[in-house]
């Protein structure tokens, strides 16, 4: 898809101007990286067509969304977008059923059915959504945005409100959905360990422009550490052994114990983002 | 004390509302999310029943409805509709009276929803008349039932608006309010305390049930 958007936008901290151009291919997966309040979701609003550029053009595949030399703006309900709210947006009127069905055309849709087993919400299709939990509530959204079968899959910081487990089973049910349905996919994220597992590029936001855009681990990494082998994971805790520290980090489902000294663990606290990699140790390969 | 001044006092409150709520819907929705320059001085004309003497509503609408009028005349030769000295005058009357107290409640209940929950409903491709009465409008019911029972009430305990276009007719434009007037006005007050009670009764009755069924405690008796 081609993106290429203008905006200016008033709010609380002053005038944003947004200024990007850029090309996303089918099928990818790409992450929104930055700080909050420089337009990362405005950015997927104009995508969706809720916020209209001042000046650009927004192509999927071959459909022009917005053009503004041609004077071209098409409606959101004719855009082929499923977009996933922040604070998730479910009907509160209608159960997780009638959630999904309010979204299809025909409510006897097949892939209403499909949708819920998919995401594991057949036992909780009559409830109400403010019976839910943050992470039930994430998985109808998903659903939801995706009864219309739409080639474009718009997740606004979709994990923020989530805890780790749940994040990480997330993670996996949002990875599915992007092959299965072979969806191209953006992600507004702030969680390095998330864009590291899901995203097959990252574009770093600033006060409205693109600055960065790579693979997340040039990013992450700095690509000045020329590792054998490294994992990305989350620090779950510090503690003092003798001299030296013990520090615990979690990877995937690995708790790893990495031995540091006092200046390594200076800047780290439970809950940080780590790289863990060794240089100069070749790692064990065994079959289990 | 009749019967027919009571009959007639909630005939116009039923019939009030029920276009009202037609009325003000969309008005409210316009309201709600308009970003034009127009909605303050919109606004200002829907709240000024409230804070303007009835009387000088009744005195302009009177003179509107006047057939000689340019507002009564066009009314007389196109609908053949006489508004002054009627039942339907008093209709229209009492809509420009209470517009607020049905505008106000929704407009609130609308700018206090979600507007993700209206941006979600585009995304999936639903209309805007389908967004409003499919999702914003049954997830504002405690408004809309505050919007309905206030204007219902408000146009009950008009006066000054009915007496002016009205006048005081029977079984036309006498309602319960003009009508414990007369009697008063008459001595006859054994008859104008028969109207005055029950107008406090059924007043305070659907205030109650108003604040019953919003505060949550009709769900809170019942389970």
């Amino acid at each position: 898809m081609k993106l290429s958007l203008a905006k200016n936008l008033r709010g609380a901290n002053g005038t944003l101007k947004i200024n990007i151009d850029l090309e996303i291919g089918d099928g990818k997966l790409v992450t929104l990286y930055g700080e909050s309040g420089v337009g990362k979701t405005s950015i997927l609003r104009m995508i969706s067509g809720l916020l209209q550029p001042d000046d650009g053009l927004i192509r999927f595949s071959d459909a022009i969304w917005f053009d503004s030399a041609l004077k071209v703006n098409v409606k959101p309900q004719q855009r082929d977008v499923g977009f996933v709210f922040q604070d998730y947006a479910l009907f509160p009127n209608m159960t997780v059923k009638e959630n999904l069905e309010f979204a299809a055309a025909d409510k006897e849709d097949e892939v209403i059915d499909e949708l819920l087993v998919l995401m594991e919400l057949v036992d909780l299709q009559d409830r109400k959504p403010d019976t839910l939990s943050g992470g039930q509530k994430q998985r109808v959204a998903l659903a939801r945005a995706l009864v219309r079968k739409p080639k474009l899959l718009l997740l606004d910081e979709p994990m923020s409100a989530l805890d780790r487990k749940m994040r990480s089973k997330l993670q996996e049910y949002i990875l599915n959905v992007h092959r299965k349905f072979g969806l191209t996919t953006i992600l507004v994220s702030h969680e390095t360990g998330e864009i590291f597992k899901m995203s097959d590029e990252v574009l770093v936001l600033s006060e409205g422009a693109i600055t960065f855009r790579d693979t997340p681990a040039k990013l992450f990494s700095g690509n000045s550490l020329s590792g054998k082998f490294k994992f990305t994971g989350e620090v779950v805790s510090i503690e003092k052994e003798g001299v030296v520290y013990i520090v615990s980090v979690l990877i995937g489902n690995d708790l790893v114990k990495v031995v540091a000294d006092s200046s390594e663990i200076e800047n780290l606290k439970e809950g940080d983002q780590v790289l863990v990699a060794s240089k100069a140790f070749n790692p064990i390969i065994q079959k289990i | 004390m009749e019967w027919s001044p009571i009959i007639l006092t909630f005939e116009l409150a039923a019939v009030t509302t029920l276009i009202l709520f037609f009325l003000a819907t969309p008005m409210a929705y316009w309201l709600s999310f308009t970003k034009s320059q127009f909605k303050p001085i919109v606004e200002t004309l829907v709240a000024l029943p409230i804070v303007l003497p009835p009387t000088v509503l009744g005195f302009y609408l009177l003179i509107a409805f006047s057939p000689n009028s340019a507002v009564g005349q066009f009314l007389n030769d196109v609908f053949g509709i006489q508004l002054a000295f009627s039942f339907s005058g008093l209709v229209v009357a009492s809509i420009f009276y209470s517009l607020p107290f049905m505008v106000q409640p929704i407009q609130s209940g609308l700018s206090n929803l979600s507007s993700s929950l209206t941006e979600a409903s585009l995304t999936l491709g639903k209309s805007k008349f389908t967004t409003l009465t499919k999702i914003l409008l049954p997830n504002i019911k405690p408004s809309i039932l505050t919007g309905i029972v206030l204007t219902f009430a408000h146009t009950i305990g008009e006066f000054g608006v009915v007496l002016m276009i009205g006048g005081n007719i029977p079984d036309k434009t006498r309602v319960a309010s003009i009508a414990i007037y007369n009697e008063v006005e008459s001595l006859n007050y054994s008859a104008a305390n028969g109207y005055a009670i029950f107008l406090l009764i059924v007043t305070f009755s659907v205030l109650l049930l108003v604040y019953t069924v919003n505060g949550g405690f009709l769900k809170k008796w019942m389970s």
